[in-house]
Formats: C-alpha cells, sequence, structure tokens
C-alpha cells in the first residue's frame, strides 16, 4: 500500500466518524422546512401537539448539541466512487466500519448492532455485514461521497414487499403503498419520508427503497411518469388521516419518493421503506487529494 | 401526575388527555420482559403502581452500577403487547407509556385492571433527555441496553393518554377512520 492510499483511508475513516454522529445531531435544513410546514397545515389537537414537540427537540438537540433521537440505528451508508479515486472500495468498506466503531466508543453513542440469532450485542455498531452500504460507481470521475443515513428501527420494521402482477397495473402499486402506509400506523413515526422502489426484482425494488428515502425531502425523481406518480401518492397518503405519531390528522407523510428500475414483462414488484420524521443525514464528497467537504443538504 | 399512583387516579383518565408526569418511572424493553415472563424471573424493582416506559436509554458508566444520561428516548410499543395484561395482573403497573401505540388486544386488561397507555412523540429524545432528571438504579446490566432502569423524572411529556380505562383508544378510532378513508380512495384511483 503507498502512503497517498494510507492517508486517504484515514480520511475516509475521520470523515465517517464525524458524519455518524453529525448526521445524528444535525438534521438537514429540507427536513426542518417540511417538518415546519406540516406544522403550520396540521389542524388536529393531538397533531399540533406532536409537530410542536418535534420542534421543540429539534431546538433543543440544537443548542444541548445532542442525539435528535436515542436510536442511533443501524449505519448504512451510500457510496458514489468515482472509477479514479485511488482507495479501492476494500478500502473504502474498512474505513467506514472503523468510522463508525470510532464514533460508537469516542461519544458514546448507543450500540444497536447484535446476532441476529443470538441476540448478542456484537459491539460498537458494527458486525458481520454491519455496517451496510450502497455503491454506485461513476465514471469519468475520481472523487468519492459518502452519505451517512443511520437508520432507525421502528421505521426499518415497517417495511413491506409485494410482487403485484402486470394485471395489477399502477393501481396496484398505489393500492399497497396506501395499504402499508396505514397499517403502519404510528409505528414508524409520522410524518415520515415513505420511499417507494418499483420495478427490477423483488430484493432491488427494496434497494431502490431505501435509496429513496436517502434523497432529500421533496426532490422528485427525474422520470416525469414517476415524479407524477410521487405527487399523486403524497397527496393520497395525506388522506388518510393517520397523522402525527398515528394519533390522527391532516399531515401523514412529510414526502413520498420513488425509485424505479425496468422490469420482467411478468414483474411488477412494489417495495415500501418508510423513514422517521427523524430522517437524518449527512455527507462528505472526498477529492481524490483527500480533501473533505461536509454537506448537511446533499 | 406522579408516580408511581394508584388505580383511582388511572381511572380519571380519559382518551386524548394531556398529562405531564412527576417522579419515578421505570425504563422497561423487550429483553426485559422476555426474561421476567419467558424466563420466569422475577424482576428486582417493584412495579407497583408504577409508569413503564419503553425505551433502551444512551448512557455513559460512571462506576459500578452509576451511569449518567446521554440520550434517552422511546421505542415502538406494539412489539410488546403480549405483556400488558401480565403486567397488571402480576405486578400492579398502572401505566405503559411508549410510543406508536399498542394494538387493540391491550383495550380489555387495561380496561378491567385499571391501567393507561400514554403516547410519547417518537425521536423526541433530546427533549426527553431534558426532563429525565437522574438515573437512580439499574438492574440486570447484562442486557445493557435493555436493563431495567428507575429514572427521576420532571414535568416528563406532554404526553397523550392513547388508551384508558374505560375501553376507548384514540389508535382503534384513528384506525377504523383510516380504512373507511382507504375504502373511498381506492374506490377512485
Amino acid at each position: 500500500m503507498s502512503l497517498v492510499e494510507t492517508d486517504l483511508q484515514g480520511v475516509v475513516e475521520d470523515a465517517a466518524a464525524h458524519l455518524y454522529v453529525w448526521a445524528l445531531k444535525d438534521i438537514p435544513q429540507d427536513l426542518r422546512d417540511a417538518l415546519e410546514e406540516a406544522r403550520g397545515r396540521e389542524t388536529s389537537i393531538p397533531g399540533r401537539r406532536v409537530l410542536d414537540i418535534i420542534a421543540r427537540n429539534i431546538a433543543i438537540a440544537d443548542e444541548e448539541k445532542n442525539l435528535v433521537c436515542q436510536d442511533t440505528g443501524i449505519a448504512v451508508y451510500t457510496c458514489r466512487v468515482g472509477e479514479h479515486f485511488p482507495l479501492h472500495p476494500a478500502r473504502i468498506y474498512e474505513a467506514l466500519k472503523t468510522g463508525t466503531e470510532r464514533a460508537t466508543l469516542e461519544h458514546p453513542l448507543r450500540s444497536n448492532a447484535v446476532h441476529t440469532i443470538t441476540r448478542e450485542n456484537t459491539g460498537p455498531n458494527t458486525g458481520y455485514r454491519l455496517p451496510i452500504v450502497h455503491w454506485e460507481f461513476i465514471s469519468d470521475w475520481d472523487g468519492l461521497d459518502v452519505k451517512c443515513v443511520p437508520k432507525g428501527s421502528g421505521s426499518e420494521n415497517m417495511s413491506f414487499l409485494k410482487m403485484c402482477v402486470p394485471a395489477d397495473g399502477v393501481k396496484g402499486i398505489k393500492q399497497f403503498v396506501l395499504e402499508s402506509i396505514v397499517g403502519a400506523g404510528g409505528k414508524p413515526c409520522p410524518p415520515g419520508i415513505v420511499g417507494v422502489g418499483i420495478g427490477g426484482s423483488a430484493d432491488y425494488a427494496m434497494y431502490l427503497a431505501k435509496e429513496a428515502i436517502t434523497r432529500p425531502v421533496g426532490t422528485r425523481n427525474a422520470d416525469p411518469i414517476v415524479a407524477e406518480l410521487e405527487d399523486e401518492l403524497f397527496a393520497l397518503l395525506n388522506e388518510t388521516g393517520i397523522g402525527p405519531m398515528g394519533l390522527g390528522g391532516d399531515v401523514t407523510v412529510l414526502q413520498c419518493h420513488i425509485e424505479h428500475a425496468d422490469t420482467h414483462m411478468t414483474l411488477n414488484p412494489v417495495a415500501v421503506n418508510y423513514q422517521c420524521w427523524a430522517a437524518r443525514r449527512a455527507t462528505a464528497h472526498v477529492s481524490a487529494a483527500g480533501d473533505v467537504d461536509f454537506d448537511r443538504e446533499a | 401526575m406522579k408516580f408511581p399512583t394508584t388505580e383511582a387516579e388511572i381511572r380519571k383518565l380519559r382518551a386524548g388527555d394531556e398529562v405531564v408526569v412527576d417522579g419515578h418511572i421505570l425504563g422497561i424493553r423487550d429483553r426485559t420482559q422476555i426474561r421476567i415472563f419467558d424466563q420466569g424471573i422475577e424482576p428486582p424493582m417493584d412495579l407497583n403502581g408504577a409508569f413503564l416506559l419503553h425505551t433502551a436509554p444512551g448512557v455513559r458508566k460512571l462506576g459500578p452500577g452509576r451511569y449518567e444520561k446521554v440520550c434517552i428516548g422511546t421505542t415502538t410499543s406494539a412489539r410488546m403487547v403480549r405483556f400488558t395484561e401480565p403486567l397488571g395482573r402480576q405486578y400492579g403497573v398502572r401505566a405503559i407509556c411508549g410510543k406508536g401505540g399498542l394494538p387493540d388486544e391491550a383495550i380489555e386488561p387495561m380496561q378491567r385492571l385499571g391501567m393507561v397507555y400514554f403516547a410519547i412523540v417518537g425521536g423526541a429524545a433530546a427533549l426527553e433527555t431534558t426532563q429525565i432528571e437522574e438515573i437512580e438504579e439499574v438492574a440486570w446490566e447484562e442486557l445493557m441496553p435493555e436493563c431495567l432502569w428507575k429514572f427521576r423524572v420532571k414535568d416528563f411529556g406532554p404526553l397523550t393518554v392513547g388508551i384508558d380505562s374505560h375501553g376507548n383508544s384514540v389508535f382503534h378510532d384513528v384506525q377504523e377512520a383510516a380504512q373507511r378513508r382507504l375504502e373511498d380512495i381506492l374506490a377512485r384511483i
């Protein structure tokens, strides 16, 4: 390993350690704006109480430099790696894992990771195949973007997959999303972001649903047909009356984001992944030279 | 209102009421209750009249058995609904507090035994942490962070009475109304 590679691994590790804590404490402006807008339009008494408490909570987290939510989640990173970025993804993964461990021990953060059968804690929010990393490789680029998305379990437990058939059409997709969110009620800490993945295969639809919840709040799919479905589902989901924390009201979701892939002619998969109102995310842009630009809004 | 409390005080509460709590509350979670009920191990704290909070706090260790708060928030209650009835019947628990509500199977035991469910705002842990004055006791540290915790609280809330001891559940009513709205929506899409 060259000296340059060694340094770059350290840079990515430091960035990951910073991102994990920062994401947990300082939620993005687009999310703050969406929550404030929701507070403005909610008319139910318990719903307003919930949104007022959320606003107070965010202010206290800012003042006291504390975590917005105690659930430090499962560490999920999305990485966009340029083909000329001079650190191999195997080393990037090591850096993310060590960075997650350092953040957990140094802050300290609650350790959530357990063996899935024995339920014994595996240590500082890492373990076998933890953290989880989504990879995207970019041609003709030498940079790295790392986005940290600590994913809370209350909302992750509200994940749903249905293999609709082509004859179910788009209506089948809409129906499944609506039924999933009504059925979830207050459990995933509404109002949050409904991530929907459509097309591809069963596993890829769920992967896309997770991608969807990592987008800035209110961004739209580049395909106008999909963007129109995002608008429609956003409006319909807010007609259900589930309301903030499931206590009834006008605001059930802050947004509906959809990611899609082309699929087999006999497939029509739809996956739902919920992101709670504390939709935490933080990004680092890392250059080939090792310069880091932290970005709360990406 | 102050905890621990009595059945008479609990019976005064109605679904939808806003409540702020002072006194002592106990932190409890999945593994804590699995130990009590599935493994049959008696909890080493008095649960009579208690307020149970569904939590696994983030803490910093100060010394043997001593912890200071870092970030304390509340988890989803529905996973633990099957413990509602035995908590009331065997141990005299009066209130369960968590987020997201309890399914309808909690309504009957809460009515019969004189218990309530308090809905807290999930994720609002920075605020909740300021309302917890001190971690006074911890038992079963080997279950960290799913131990049995005793907290002293001041102005804890505001909480919403989600299920009262008279057979009413806000969550049941919201779900019923949402199912009707869903039928209307599905008829026109």
